[in-house]
């Protein structure tokens, strides 16, 4: 088992022949990801790196059975991207894309709030299942199959976060990189909920940030959920003045409760194992499960 | 993008919210000029003299005057243009102020009292929706009046399919006590703001005080503006607005150098790929016993020439003390990261006389790790995180 994508997810790339999508695309296709085709308006009808084209998501769905997306269309019609995949029925949109306007991704959220749909990111690393779909930019090799979920904001200290935990002779399950805008599909809460119902996973590592309140509702669910299994977790940016976003635009502290001290208490009150260095990740997880 | 409050408000009149009128002046001479003419088109008879600043709580630290006549204006707009004005949201030095709006005197005595709310247009994270926070508590620290009385501050959240409705704009006016003239007022102010903000691409819109004046007129008193930088491609004309005097010289050099850079008071440079990772090497750099001088993400492709260019910028900042190098390579690999410090060591040659600590971890960590070594250069590597943050430790001692 495993969450979000796994060997029969069928992937269409949205912005295919850019430079950004064939790049990844390529190297998803070189991890063994089943990427059926992908999408570029205008050059429906084309071949591109071994895989047909589309003109619209619709017109993907229909001929590949696609059921996941990922997007690396520019943020200027991102969020148009993300919109059309949702009216197209697909069921897991990641979105890559740095830089959408706060105003468009209002709308994108509003728009698929009803539909039977999940988006991951935006300005997320995406996801991998190991062995079976890489899902985004993340390098595979990092990744060993095992029995540990990740749920992070940030791309590179997922990677962090991975290599510790193989490196203690265990692996992952599922990276889920949620994403580092102020407005995201899946919240660490909801990220943390599909690792917890998943029978393979029995330790979560969750890594958060400064901003926003998503790790400390995260971890009160844990706690009301009656910690099932135990949730490593770090907070990024103890250091981070006030009122200055921090490379992510949802990295800012705004009042109180969004400092890491804050939320690093919270967790602590809910039972999750807190460290305070990066570093120590892995050392940790390998403590709670007892490896 | 944060704007000054002159810019704020002429976005604000653009879409038909009623402003403190005034005009911006660089000289005590250009206020005086500035205060006739304001005296001509509105009939004000005093003035306020406000420095434009990027900080709030400027009238606490004295730059905000009430001047009773031109040799007033003339005297106060001297003695603020060139102050460096320190408030409780500015540094012990303060900014520097460079400018001043000399603005009309709008709490004139008529029929009924002024009073003064507090209004806000906001990104409410959690839901993912705008919000408009208002209180009938203005020209007061928000911050103090959500400590103290939280009851006295209201909400009220836009449903992005349908936008502002009018009984949203009603509930706000009868929230604040208002009626008659005033409340109609108030109506029209709200929806024109929310359209301002919407159209604007704002991310933050802060009116404290909204002022109903002693004739019932409601207006934007003050306004702290800050534009959605993604979104700025939407509006050339408001990017034309950013005064890089408000911002730290060296940030500005790293934007147009393309590096995500936040400049800090530490003793211990960095430079890392990812803004989670950035965050988290200043974390350990504290935890090693330093202070992180700056954040800096330098992205994906961290060749030669952006290597040195991010040393440059970290070095001039002469609290440095040493730099620690932290770069996770997944599609970036590792031993090319190396070869472009190595060589960009090599081109600055003297420039760099604090120790360089550099941790290579993911694609070809190893191979990167020997170059390094192999180079001859005074730069301690590592692989480990925990070993990046013990040479840190030990070059600090």
């Amino acid at each position: 088992m495993s969450v979000l994508v796994n060997k029969d997810s069928k992937i269409i790339v949205q912005g295919f022949t850019g430079s950004e999508g064939t790049f990844h695309a390529e190297q998803m296709i070189e991890y063994g990801t089943q990427v059926v085709g992908g999408v570029t308006p205008g050059k429906g009808g084309q071949e591109h790196l071994g895989k047909p084209v589309f003109n619209t998501v619709k017109d993907a769905v229909e001929k590949t059975a696609a059921d996941v997306s990922i997007i690396f269309v520019p943020p200027a019609f991102a969020a148009d991207a993300i919109m059309e995949a949702a009216d197209a029925g697909i069921k897991v949109i990641i979105t890559i894309t740095e830089g959408i306007p706060v105003a468009d991704m209002i709308k994108a959220s509003d728009y698929i709030k009803n539909r039977d749909c999940r988006l991951i990111g935006p300005n997320c690393p995406g996801v991998i299942t190991p062995g079976e779909a890489k899902v985004g930019i993340m390098p595979g090799f990092v990744f060993k199959k095992g029995k540990v979920g990740i749920v992070s904001k940030s791309g590179t200290l997922t990677y962090e976060a991975a290599d510790q935990v193989v490196k203690q002779g265990l692996g992952i399950t599922t990276a889920i990189g949620i994403g580092g805008d102020p407005i995201i599909g899946t919240t660490t809460k909801e990220a943390v909920e599909l690792l917890m119902n998943d029978p393979e996973t029995e330790c979560i590592v969750m890594i958060g940030e400064i901003g926003g309140q998503l790790e400390a509702d995260a971890a009160r669910w844990v706690k009301e959920n009656g910690n099932k299994k135990p949730v490593v977790g770090f907070i990024a940016g103890e250091t981070a003045p006030k009122g200055r976003t921090m490379g992510h635009a949802g990295a800012i502290v705004g009042g109180a409760d969004d400092t890491a001290e804050a939320k690093k208490r919270i967790m602590q009150e809910c039972g999750i194992h807190v460290v305070n260095s990066p570093a120590e990740i892995g050392k940790k997880v390998a403590e709670v499960v007892g490896a | 993008m944060n704007l000054h409050e002159y810019q704020g408000k002429e976005i604000l009149a653009s879409f038909g919210v009623r402003i403190q009128r005034g005009i911006v002046a660089q000289t005590a001479a250009e206020a005086v000029a500035a205060a006739k003419r304001l005296t001509e088109e509105t009939g004000t008879g005093w003035h306020v003299i406000k420095a434009q600043v990027h900080a709030g709580g400027r009238g606490k630290g004295g730059g905000v005057k009430l001047a009773k006549n031109l040799k007033e204006v003339e005297e106060i707009a001297d003695a603020i243009i060139g102050m460096n004005l320190v408030t409780p949201q500015t540094s012990k030095e303060g900014k520097k102020v460079h400018q001043v709006l000399v603005a009309e005197d709008v709490y004139y005595p008529g029929d009924s009292e002024t009073s003064e709310f507090y209004m806000s247009v906001l990104l409410n994270r959690s839901t993912g929706r705008n919000m408009i926070m208002y209180s009938t508590e203005g020209g007061m620290d928000i911050e103090e009046v959500a400590e103290k009385t939280p009851h006295l501050i209201f909400n009220e959240e836009i449903d992005p399919a349908t936008g502002l409705l009018p009984f949203q704009a009603r509930q706000i006016a009868f929230n604040l006590g208002l009626s008659g003239q005033a409340f109609k007022e108030m109506v029209k102010f709200v929806s024109s703001l929310y359209k301002a903000y919407e159209s604007s691409d704002s991310s933050l819109f802060e009116i404290n005080p909204v002022l109903k004046t002693s004739d019932d007129k409601i207006m934007a008193v003050d306004a702290k503006v800050t534009i959605d930088d993604n979104a700025l491609y939407r509006h050339k004309d408001y990017e034309e607005m950013r005064d890089v005097r408000e911002e730290d010289p060296i940030e500005v050099e790293a934007r147009a150098a393309g590096l995500n850079f936040v400049n800090l008071d530490g003793n211990v440079g960095c430079m890392v790929n990812g803004a989670g990772l950035a965050m988290a090497t200043m974390d350990l750099i504290k935890m090693a016993g330093g202070e992180p001088a700056n954040f800096l993400d330098v992205g994906g492709t961290a060749d030669a020439q952006r290597v040195e260019t991010a040393f440059r910028i970290i070095l001039k900042d002469p609290n440095v003390k040493a730099i620690l190098v932290n770069i996770f390579g997944g599609i970036v690999r590792g031993d090319r990261v190396a070869q472009g410090i190595v060589d960009a060591y090599r081109s600055m040659g003297d420039a760099i006389n604090v120790p360089i600590i550099v941790r290579l971890q993911g694609t070809n960590a190893e191979l990167a790790k020997e170059l390094i070594d192999n180079s001859g250069l005074a730069v301690h590597s590592a692989i480990e995180f925990k070993e990046a943050a013990d040479k840190v430790q030990e070059v600090l001692q």
